[in-house]
């Protein structure tokens, strides 16, 4: 190994960049800035382990649901998103980081996950709501995400939101089932969207001016749009499909702007935010403890297939 | 397709299918490293596909699942099994889906007519599945049985504890036209010969009883399986009429 000189540092440096501005993609042996590389651990990461978490307030309701379609469609859902976590996993990997390092991570609160799972899902409707607005939400940031400088991760987003889109129309064409379905189920619908409008918001992060990460990662083209960019998206996007649906959405403020050409929505409230994603959300307690306990209960099992690897001469995962 | 539907065989193999991915979809969230996340939803997938095309030849699906009480299930009493540890489901899934790719392999090579006729569509399908099922829990019981000293007590303790629900299994079911007896030796022979790779001894103890042999297929089944229907139907029962 000879040591790198200022020199070569800068070259490299230069190198990336240019590859950066032409919309190349960065590869795992290429050379990246360090921060470049932490920025992106992080950020997928963190998107492996909202995809982690993000099974338990859907399989809350899998044992539950009411009809054995819905049942098959759900499960078919968590199931994807334990593959998601898996490919995300491998993408983060190919930063020089390890699957259990990051769960490790995760399970020590040391890496957060997507605030929004922190929500309870109360009723059926709820798994309805996840699937239009929390993937909906989802989809409007990840779809940007296929053209992000760094290969691996947009390769993982393309398969990623192909699946979210398929989730999406499922979870919408449930609520339209319920909202067109009787009262009762109709009320059951409207109240899920009450409580998931929100915090679907609340899911582009925090606003431009407060948003830490945010420039550099537009800059390193990690990002391509800022948070308010994509919540004004969303918000569009969302309005003509719940008057389709026959819901309304729980905004006084919301009205059309003739003049942006936007939707106008009322304040989003930041203190709830903060607090979820500082961990006392209504469910953070719940959902990191069941994670862990299911790693901690399959320890044993872990041990097992190693143990077994090691005497026939198998690799190991 | 036949106009005669095997009512009971379609009912006693829906229930099983519906029953056993029900129970396996209680793991989502739970399981022991993200792969088998992925492989027990699958699985459970699989089940419930074949339980709705076995249902669905015998009325509406959804009526069966959701309105029918426990007495009137058919199901084995092996799948309605509680999960306990991972090495409690793999047992259950290595007992079953042994049986299951017995039972499928012969319905799709009986083929055609006759009152099997509708069934054996089914089970050439279902086979495919099943064998990858079967797979999968000899995988697990190799790895469990020979891995280490823990597991391999955790593994021994399952699979005796529900070999007594492993007799039932071979009730005759009315409308199968099938050979009880082989299939039951040709089980044994299938699943002794995993345990022996895996280091297990097969377990010496009955595998019928007065109450548990065939009691499933006649609708009594095992305090646990009340609560695991009550959870199941309760949402479908509280909207009457309602469709989702």
């Amino acid at each position: 190994m000879t040591a790198v000189t200022a020199d070569t540092q800068e070259a490299y440096q230069a190198a990336f960049d240019a590859a950066v501005a032409a919309d190349e993609r960065i590869e795992p042996r290429d050379w990246m800035p360090e921060a470049y590389r932490a920025t992106l651990v992080r950020q997928i990461a963190q998107h492996a382990h909202s995809e982690i978490i993000g099974m338990q307030p859907e399989a809350n309701w899998i044992t539950r649901a009411p009809s054995l379609r819905r049942k098959a469609i759900l499960m078919a859902k968590v199931q994807d998103e334990a593959g998601h976590g898996l490919y995300l996993y491998s993408a983060a990997e190919t930063l020089g980081t390890g699957r259990d390092e990051l769960l490790d991570k995760l399970h020590t609160g040391r890496q957060k996950y997507s605030s929004i799972f922190n929500y309870p899902t109360l009723t059926w409707a709820d798994v309805g709501a996840i699937g239009w607005l929390v993937d909906g939400a989802a989809i409007t940031n990840q779809v940007p995400l296929c053209r992000c400088s760094y290969g691996p991760y947009a390769r993982a987003m393309v398969r990623i939101c192909k699946e979210e889109s398929f989730h999406q129309r499922q979870g919408y064409e449930s609520l339209l089932a319920l909202s067109r379905g009787t009262p009762e189920q109709h009320a059951m619908a409207q109240d899920a969207v009450n409580r998931w409008w929100w915090p679907s918001l609340m899911m582009f992060g925090p606003p431009d001016d407060e948003s830490s990460h945010s420039e550099q990662s537009m800059a390193w083209k990690i990002k391509r749009h800022s948070n308010d960019e994509l919540r004004q998206r969303f918000v569009d996007i969302c309005v003509p499909q719940a008057e389709a649906l026959g819901l309304s959405l729980p905004d006084p403020d919301l009205r059309w702007n003739e003049e942006r050409g936007h939707y106008d929505f009322g304040p989003i409230d930041w203190t709830e935010f903060w607090d979820v994603l500082k961990g006392n959300g209504p469910c953070n307690e719940q959902r990191i403890t069941q994670r862990r306990r299911a790693h901690e209960d399959g320890a044993w099992v872990r041990e097992a297939a190693a143990a077994y690897a090691a005497k026939h001469g198998e690799a190991t995962a | 397709m036949t106009a005669t539907v095997p009512t009971a065989a379609a009912l006693a193999l829906g229930d099983d299918a519906l029953v056993l991915s029900h129970r396996l979809g209680e793991w989502a969230g739970h399981a022991p490293v993200l792969e088998e996340e992925v492989a027990l939803a699958n699985i459970a997938l699989d089940l419930l596909g074949q339980a709705r095309v076995l249902l669905s030849l015998v009325g509406d699906e959804d009526e069966l699942a959701y309105l029918r009480e426990e007495r009137a299930f058919r199901n084995v009493q092996l799948v309605e099994q509680p999960n306990g540890d991972f090495a409690h489901t793999i047992a259950r899934q290595l007992y079953f889906s042994t049986y299951q790719r017995l039972l499928y392999g012969r319905l799709a090579a009986a083929g055609g007519d006759g009152e099997g006729g509708t069934l054996t569509g089914l089970a050439g399908k279902a086979v495919k599945e099943v064998a990858y099922h079967q797979d999968h829990a000899e995988q697990w019981t190799l790895r469990l049985g020979d891995g280490t000293a823990e597991s391999h007590e955790r593994m021994s303790r399952a699979c005796t504890a529900l070999w007594r629900f492993t007799g039932e299994l071979f009730q005759p079911v009315e409308g199968l036209d099938v050979d009880w007896r082989e299939l039951e030796s040709d089980w044994l022979a299938s699943v002794s010969a995993v345990l022996e790779r895996a280091t297990l001894t097969v377990p010496d103890g009955p595998r019928t009883g007065a109450w548990s042999a065939g009691a499933g297929r006649q609708g009594l089944h095992t305090e646990s399986f009340g609560r695991m229907l009550a959870e199941m139907q309760h949402l479908h029962r509280s909207h009457p009429g309602a469709s989702w």
